[in-house]
């Protein structure tokens, strides 16, 4: 068998969907939910080397740490695999999601309503680098005491980001959330496209 | 000699790259796919233990954070070792599908069909 054969392989093509958001949200909760193996974790290890001075205030005393990230897959054929990836909670971290959002497609930011503020630097961080997102809005014990739009108007989101309510623990609920984010994408997609040659599926 | 000071401890994680921290490879991302070449070629040294692992675990293909994950080594510390791994020719690697400003229309409608599967 010559060597290029060997090359091709059946590697699928690969891209990623970050799940991002305070911490305690329910990230994990979400990636388990959809993904089809056990949320795997894994640890990037981060030493003072290439990060400023600043970026390791809270963790003075250490001059490396270790940063976990839980993440699913889902297979969307035989030649496309879909991850998702939960950014590390504590904000310290921050500078972790730089790497991370290099090549996502785009990403659910997780709120929880009793402390909305703890995802606050989700939305900032993918506003600046104008990342897509949708906010999706954990409702622990099913429950969802705010509507959508109270919550966007609290959140002073821009109107083509969508905000959902969603049941982390629920496989059918996270599937909704992600599926809002592709139509998101696909729209705006169609939109700098100049009306077009494909359109969405959707009506 | 040398390495004394760490007699009695456990091997730690850079002990397994030379004490090297950073790969010679900017080009495994978490999700890049690695596949062993089988057959290894004519050339090839028989690999270190923890490379031997890393070649088992990839002789169909997978993403780099799911190899460090099964291993359950630090990513930076797998990329090292596939950084040796691809330069011995002993496997190849798929890049993630790129994501550009004007996303590609085709792989959106894809991966919202497969999520409609679900």
């Amino acid at each position: 068998m010559a060597d290029s054969d060997t090359i091709t392989r059946s590697a699928p093509d690969t891209v990623k969907i970050l799940i991002a958001g305070g911490f305690g949200v329910g990230k994990t909760t979400m990636v388990g939910s959809v993904s089809e193996i056990a949320p795997l974790r894994t640890e990037e290890r981060l030493t003072s080397a290439g990060l400023g001075v600043d970026d390791l205030e809270g963790i003075e005393e250490k001059k490396a740490t270790t940063v976990a990230l839980d993440f699913g897959r889902i297979t969307i054929g035989e030649d496309l695999v879909l991850y998702l990836f939960g950014t590390p909670g504590q904000q310290r971290f921050w500078f972790m999601w730089n790497d991370l959002a290099l090549g996502a497609l785009g990403a659910v930011v997780l709120i929880d309503v009793r402390r909305p503020e703890t995802s606050f630097a989700a939305i900032d961080f993918f506003e600046r680098r104008d990342i897509p997102f949708v906010v999706a809005v954990n409702g622990f014990y099913g429950e969802h005491p705010y509507p959508p739009e109270e919550i966007r108007d609290a959140l002073a989101l821009p109107e083509h980001v969508q905000v959902l309510l969603c049941d982390a623990r629920e496989r059918g609920s996270c599937r909704d959330v992600l599926i809002a984010l592709l139509d998101q994408l696909i729209a705006s997609a169609v939109q700098s496209d100049g009306g077009g040659r494909l359109t969405p599926g959707g009506p | 000699m040398g390495g004394g000071d760490t007699a009695g401890r456990l091997v730690r994680p850079f002990a397994l790259t030379g004490g090297r921290t950073r790969p010679s490879r900017a080009d495994f991302t978490l999700i890049t796919t690695v596949t062993a070449v089988d057959p290894p070629p004519t050339w090839a040294t028989r690999p270190q233990p923890e490379h031997q692992r890393i070649l088992r675990r990839c002789a169909e293909p997978i993403a780099v954070a799911e190899l460090a994950a099964l291993l359950d080594l630090p990513v930076s510390v797998v990329v090292i070792m596939l950084c040796d791994l691809l330069e011995a020719g002993r496997i190849t690697l798929r890049p993630p599908h790129p994501v550009s400003r004007n996303q590609d229309m085709n792989l959106l409608q894809k991966v919202r069909d497969g999520l409609g599967r679900l």
